[in-house]
């Protein structure tokens, strides 16, 4: 098989998008929760609270790392692998992106400094709104790159003059039809990822007997959050999976399998193995009549297939079928297992069964996993679309020779694997090493209280001494 | 005010704003191989783990201006750079990383010193090379993403100036933020590297006078030459202050703001030569410019936020003002 430059350039962008990806949708949670303790620590002034964020702003600190360095190759490579489309759609997509760094990066990272290394040189209340900056910088960032996002699924406010985009409506563009369910989807599910690797952890110190006061309260927390997140995301789900009905039905029969040009009481399909080829399923396990309840709200409603566009308007519809059964699949199982955790707790026995821990602990990649498939649900279901219906992604990849896209793409894949490695084996060291202990965190206050100025002081005569 | 303009002068205040800041960032990791102990490494990787992420935002700052206000130029100049651009991401990766990792490892942190060494001084070579790139102008139309043309002499000597220059912005910055043995040998350094930078500035300008009609033209011609004079004079000014107040005991401050000064005059004296191109002799930045609903969208964005951004870094700087202290501090 020849090497193709634009295949090469697809491949690169999926992986460095979906290894950037895990990052942020952890970080987004974390912060919002260390917010939270760090809040109600200053409220309630329950040590256990302040060993939580203390505990946590570490893996939070290399997670937003990894998120950082991997997120500014993206910003990038919009140019450099798919020049065309940067060119097209840069009026448009380019002062979204920019508000996004001018509303949210600078945020972030300006606060984060504050937020990481200041606890002894500003005041309590003046770290948690650093906190609460870099928590809020993180969702703002969700907003916008959400809102660009979406508007490539489903553009809105533009006219195209020139041959190239421009915004006649600003409001539209931003929140175009599909913005708003896809980011309260995507937020709730940065949320749950974070809530989820809260709790896996806590149940690891619980399984392990160690830590004991600090992980009940991480987990009780945690499986609170998790009771009312994951019923709401599928909710906003079923939601956000109307508007696909409406503006990219061809993404949604990929999802649901369905071949005909238009089908009446439409099954839901538990599993099959989609065949492109022959234009249908093998191996169905169905629900009757359900897809079309669910998504007309009727039980002989109809839904638009596959064949009701050229075999080169459709999408990859494995990959797309599967992926978003993984998604479906882990949320159902959250939503159980904060069930299970409800359930438990009325008869207190949340902190010992032994099994409900170990899946607990199991669960810690599930918010991770989960993620990664709908983002594969929304992007490759949009395909060969980039712009849904009106650019096509094969057409505005950048002119490169092959051999350098597959030596670029080399070089992230040996990177960013042994990135992954590193990231996993420093999580797994924190965790080991556990949260600091309560004693040496109140030797910490001491500092906590004492602002700026009187750290000055201790180090002046710290350096007069070593001088005389 | 003509609009693409000002975001000509914004992408110009971005790409100052990132050379200065992540300049001696990088240009620290630069200076790692003259600084081996492993007390002087933590002081150093200390002095700055709390600014890196917001001085590597105007980088992205920097790509956003560029793709928002000149969509044309965006695209046809990342997809040009392609080979050095990724390369200088991955350096950017490995250094970035290196602040999390090596203040928590025991055994490798010989390699998270290697990475953040290699990864800054990689990053800062290519971006040397990109800037020479640049300026010496990609010739070919279409088919210059085929071509190699950001390799060349000039580009070469280019990437190595640049990091001749973030290395003696980062002696400049220890001289700010330590003490001892650690400020005196960044003084001693930072000399050194204040002769080399002198010679590089008259190199690269009598090369690109020489090789570029137009550059030529831009000095040359009528009254512009003594209009301009003022930027190699202060260069030289600044250059041999500069020499000057890092020898003995050397100032604590002026040495710092003395080679932004030197920075801020070889960034005009660049602009100087390609001003109003984008990308020279092709694409200039109202050829290249997004249409007016786009930059006017973006303009309050920019008037009401960068005033602001310019004020909480200000602000997290002077929280962390002062030395540098070797215990353990933060989170």
């Amino acid at each position: 098989m020849e090497l193709d430059a634009a295949i090469l350039s697809r491949i690169q962008f999926a992986f460095t998008v979906s290894f950037h990806i895990i990052f942020p949708s952890i970080t987004i949670g974390l912060a919002t929760a260390i917010a939270i303790w760090e809040g109600l620590w200053l409220k309630t002034r329950n040590p256990l609270y302040f060993q939580l964020a203390k505990f946590w702003i570490k893996p939070f600190a290399i997670t937003f790392g990894m998120g950082v360095v991997s997120g500014i190759v993206l910003s990038y490579e919009f140019g450099t692998n798919f020049s065309k489309f940067s060119e097209l759609t840069g009026p448009v997509l380019g002062p979204l992106m920019a508000y996004e760094v001018l509303t949210a990066f600078f945020l972030e990272a300006g606060f984060l400094g504050v937020m990481l290394f200041g606890w002894q040189r500003v005041s309590e209340r003046l770290h948690f709104f650093a906190t609460c900056v870099v928590a809020v910088g993180t969702w703002i960032s969700a907003f916008w790159i959400i809102a660009a996002n979406s508007w490539m699924q489903t553009p809105a406010g533009y006219e195209i003059i020139d041959g190239r985009f421009e915004a006649t409506s600003w409001l539209e563009v931003v929140f175009n039809p599909s913005m708003p369910y896809r980011l309260m989807h995507m937020l709730l599910a940065a949320l749950l990822t974070g809530t989820f690797v809260v709790a896996g952890v806590s149940a690891w110190y619980l399984r392990n007997n160690r830590d004991q006061d600090f992980a009940k309260k991480g987990l009780s927390m945690a499986l609170w959050a998790a009771l009312i997140l994951a019923p709401v995301q599928a909710l906003v789900g079923d939601y956000h999976g109307l508007t696909v009905k409406e503006y990219q039905p061809i993404k949604l029969a990929a999802m649901e399998g369905i071949w005909p040009e238009r089908e009446a009481s439409v099954p839901l399909l538990l599993f099959a193995v989609p065949d492109m080829e022959n234009e249908t399923n093998h191996f169905e396990l169905k629900i009757p009549k359900l897809a079309s309840l669910i998504l007309t709200h009727s039980l002989d409603g109809e839904l638009q297939g596959l064949k009701s566009v050229p075999a080169d308007e459709r999408p990859n519809v494995p990959l797309v079928f599967y992926s978003f059964r993984v998604m479906v699949g882990l949320g159902v199982l959250m939503i159980w297992v904060a069930l299970l955790g409800l359930l438990l707790r009325r008869k207190e026995r949340l902190y010992e069964h032994k099994g409900f821990l170990a899946l607990v602990n199991l669960m810690i990649p599930a918010g991770v996993l989960a993620t990664l498939a709908g983002w594969y649900v929304v992007e490759v279901g949009r395909q060969p679309w980039l712009v849904q219906g009106l650019v096509r992604t094969m057409d505005v990849v950048s002119p490169l020779p092959a051999e350098r896209v597959l030596f670029s793409l080399t070089l992230f894949v040996l990177t960013y694997s042994l990135l992954l490695c590193v990231y996993l084996y420093f999580m797994a060291k924190l965790v080991r090493k556990g949260p600091p202990d309560r004693e040496h965190l109140e030797q910490h206050l001491i500092g906590v209280n004492a602002p700026g100025f009187a750290l000055e002081w201790v180090k002046d005569i710290k350096h007069q001494k070593a001088e005389a | 005010m003509d609009l693409a303009l000002f975001y000509y002068l914004l992408l110009g205040f971005a790409v100052l704003m990132y050379v200065v800041l992540d300049g001696f960032d990088l240009g620290l990791g630069i200076l790692y191989p003259w600084f081996k102990g492993e007390g002087e490494r933590d002081h150093m990787m200390r002095s700055i783990s709390h600014v890196w992420d917001g001085n590597e935002t105007w980088l992205v700052f920097g790509g956003v201006v560029l793709f928002a206000g000149f969509p044309a130029a965006y695209s046809e100049l990342l997809a040009t750079m392609y080979t050095p651009l990724i390369i200088m991401l991955i350096g950017l990766i490995f250094r970035g990383v290196a602040f999390e990792y090596r203040f928590k490892s025991h055994r490798s942190k010989p390699w998270w010193d290697l990475s953040f060494f290699l990864g800054s001084t990689v990053a800062a070579f290519c971006q040397g090379l990109i800037l020479g790139a640049v300026v010496q102008g990609v010739d070919a139309g279409a088919g210059a993403t085929g071509a190699l043309d950001w390799l060349s002499a000039f580009s070469v000597f280019t990437g190595f100036a640049v990091m001749v220059a973030y290395a003696l912005l980062a002696c400049c910055y220890l001289v700010l933020k330590s003490r001892g043995a650690i400020m005196a040998r960044a003084a001693h350094l930072g000399r050194q590297l204040v002769v080399a930078i002198m010679v590089i500035l008259a190199i690269v300008s009598l090369w690109t006078l020489m090789d570029n009609a137009e550059v030529r033209a831009r000095w040359f011609d009528g009254l512009n030459f003594l209009l301009l004079l003022p930027l190699p004079l202060l260069s030289a000014l600044f250059g041999w202050l500069l020499y000057k107040d890092l020898d003995g005991k050397p100032h604590e401050t002026r040495p710092f703001w003395l080679a932004v000064g030197l920075f801020i005059m070889g960034f005009i004296g660049l602009v100087v030569g390609l001003f109003p191109y984008l990308i020279p002799h092709r694409l200039t930045l109202w050829q290249a410019s997004a249409p007016d609903s786009s930059l006017l969208f973006l303009l309050p964005g920019i008037l009401i936020f960068l005033p602001l951004i310019c004020a909480y870094t200000l602000w997290g700087y002077r929280i962390f003002a002062g030395k540098v202290e070797d215990f353990e501090e933060g989170y």
